[in-house]
């Protein structure tokens, strides 16, 4: 990246914030979407989780955080028979996304406490900061 | 000029800030895979900090123009699976002991701008 401006503590610290937002928004869909229903097992639900990557800026050693992505985790739907659902095959099944609705939750709460640390950090240095400034 | 009046705390806190933002950079990566904690060693810092800007004059006492000497990858308490080493309640604690550390060094660096002011006034 030729054209970017040197990485702050401040720039630094949006981007992991904005890396966990992505994190939590991708653990929240698949809660939202735990126990949704397909007829077909392709077209079940599967969860997605965020990719991080290390951003390291070598003109002032801070290293950030950038999520490269979202990848579809490859597990199974559950085959569940229920030949009463109006989304039920010909055989009478139907295929439930297979979302662990506890891990999502731990995702999300590990999301929001690292997102609070970021917080936590950024408010220390800015005060720091700004002492140093004011100091004549 | 700037190491004769502020002594051995302008280079501190320069190396204070810098270890700021490598804290950071941890805190930061707390959850990207294969990521290794580093920190500076303050001593060893300020020791080849110190003695680089006596012996050439300028250049290799430029922060910016080469890696910071004293880095060392921390070593965590206990491995974890995916090869991240950030243990945050110690990222927590560094940070904060390197913030106080911070503050008391400005308190020193402010100390000796009013003494000088003071003496220039001719209060």
């Amino acid at each position: 990246m030729p054209d970017q401006p040197p990485m702050t503590l401040f720039s630094m610290t949006t981007r992991a914030m904005s890396a966990q937002m992505v994190r939590m928004n991708a653990a929240t869909s698949n809660l939202a979407n735990a126990g949704s229903v397909s007829s077909t097992e392709e077209g079940a639900y599967r969860p997605i989780r965020a990719v991080f990557a290390v951003e390291l800026d070598r003109a002032s050693g801070l290293a950030g955080v950038t999520s490269s992505g979202l990848v579809r985790s490859e597990t199974a739907p559950t085959k569940r028979y229920d030949p009463a659902h109006p989304l039920a095959d010909a055989d009478g099944n139907v295929w439930e996304a297979g979302v662990d609705e506890t891990s999502e939750m731990v995702e999300i709460m590990d999301s929001a406490r690292q997102y609070q640390n970021l917080v936590q950090a950024l408010q220390t240095a800015k005060q720091l900061m700004l002492e140093t400034l004011r100091s004549q | 000029m700037n190491e004769r009046l502020f002594g051995i705390h302008g280079a501190a806190l320069t190396l204070r800030s810098e270890r700021m933002g490598v804290i950071a950079s941890n805190i930061a990566n707390a959850a990207t895979p294969g990521f290794k904690a580093r920190d500076i060693d303050f001593n060893a810092a300020l020791d080849a900090r110190l003695s680089g800007g006596r012996s050439s004059s300028g250049a290799a006492s430029d922060p910016r123009t080469g890696p910071i000497s004293g880095m060392v990858y921390r070593q965590p308490t206990m491995p974890s699976l995916d090869g991240n080493t950030v243990e945050l309640n110690r990222e927590q604690v560094a940070f904060a002991e390197n913030a106080v550390a911070y503050s008391a060094t400005l308190a020193f660096v402010q100390g000796k701008v009013n003494t000088i002011t003071r003496a220039l006034k001719g209060e």
